[in-house]
């Protein structure tokens, strides 16, 4: 019989990465408003290692929810099943591509990225000031993006739990061995 | 007889060794680069001075003799964004509208290993003089002869920026050169 149940490590690290990519979004928010300081600059390479936490966890998730399948979905029309498998899809694409783009928007802008300020990334990309603008600009629309998916994915969330009152977000909570 | 033929063969030598000693101009249309290298929590950013000129005097034979001078408009450094352009040619840091140049100006040069010498001059920034050394090593290129060389310097030495910026910037900052000798 298939369980119907996340693991614990498969729940801990969706609210793991949820939180942090609410903090890298409040952070990219801020910091872009700022005036030049020590503390915006402080801020841009917080940001930069919350990103690149976020895609070392969505690694790690992809390669659990390989070896650790996930429960299958609950009694739901046709159309909600491919709206919740596509938003799924979608949203481990951004959680690796928005980390990677921007780690290419800081190296075009010259900056190499050291994760906690002590692990130096490669560089993906020599600096460029034409193509540093090309990617700001695709790191922030996947953001926005990812930024609109996960509210549609909160509200699927609140739909299944008050409207089709199914476990679908209880079992965000719980987990079995 | 012989003793004065020997003399004259000196002689040309030594006027041939004086024909070779170039007086060179370097500049960024030249292809010469002068870049400065900022540390921020880890982070190297390595960023050009787009306006430079100088002058090296240079003789492969007598390298002993050879001068050099080089002057960076501070203004001229270009991190990438227009902002922070801004921000260092602001007082607190190059306060270029004070201190439009930097200058480097040699005192001595130490002949190395073939290829190689020091330099030992002085750097002017801000006002404030220090006296450095810097290894340079020599090659030829396509365009001419070429100098290539790095040397750290403490920004607050010179009084560049201001100390709340000490916990999140390097004190160390490394020049780095790559001069084109052209006529």
């Amino acid at each position: 019989m298939k369980t119907t149940y996340y693991t614990r490590t498969a729940v801990s690290l969706h609210w793991l990465v949820a939180g942090l990519i609410l903090a890298a979004v409040f952070m990219g928010w801020t910091m872009t408003g700022m005036e030049i300081s020590p503390a915006r600059l402080k801020l841009f390479n917080y940001h930069k290692w919350v990103g690149v936490t976020v895609l070392l966890l969505a690694l790690f998730r992809l390669g659990w929810r390989l070896s650790h399948a996930a429960p299958p979905l609950l009694p739901m029309p046709r159309w909600q099943q491919l709206a919740a498998h596509g938003g799924h899809y979608l949203l481990y694409g951004l959680m690796l591509a928005v980390p990677v783009a921007g780690w290419i928007y800081s190296n075009a802008s010259g900056y190499p990225v050291v994760y906690l300020g002590k692990i130096p990334l490669p560089n993906l990309m020599h600096r460029n000031r034409e193509l540093a603008g090309l990617w700001r600009d695709v790191h922030v629309t996947l953001a926005t993006t990812l930024v609109i998916l996960v509210v549609v994915h909160v509200l699927a969330a609140l739909q299944h739990h008050f409207l089709h009152k199914d476990d679908t977000l209880r079992r965000m909570f719980t987990w079995r061995h | 007889m012989r003793n004065l033929r020997t003399r004259v063969w000196v002689l040309a030598a030594a006027l041939a060794g004086l024909a070779t000693a170039a007086d060179l101009n370097v500049g960024p249309s030249g292809g010469s680069t002068v870049t400065a290298a900022f540390k921020q929590e880890g982070a190297e950013v390595e960023s050009p001075f787009k306006r430079f000129s100088g002058h090296i005097s240079y003789d492969p034979a007598n390298v002993g003799a050879a001068t050099a001078l080089l002057e960076v408009e501070t203004g001229s450094y270009d991190i990438g964004d227009e902002a922070y352009n801004a921000e260092v040619r602001k007082k607190s840091w190059f306060d270029s509208a004070a201190h439009p140049k930097a200058q480097f100006k040699s005192t001595s040069i130490k002949p190395g290993a073939p290829g190689s010498f020091q330099a030992t001059g002085q750097l002017t920034m801000k006002g404030r003089v220090q006296t450095i050394t810097v290894p340079v090593k020599v090659g030829t290129g396509p365009k001419g002869t070429v100098f290539d060389g790095s040397f750290a310097i403490s920004r607050k030495a010179f009084g560049i920026g201001d100390p709340v910026w000490d916990g999140t910037l390097d004190d160390k900052v490394l020049i780095k050169f790559h001069l084109v000798g052209g006529k």
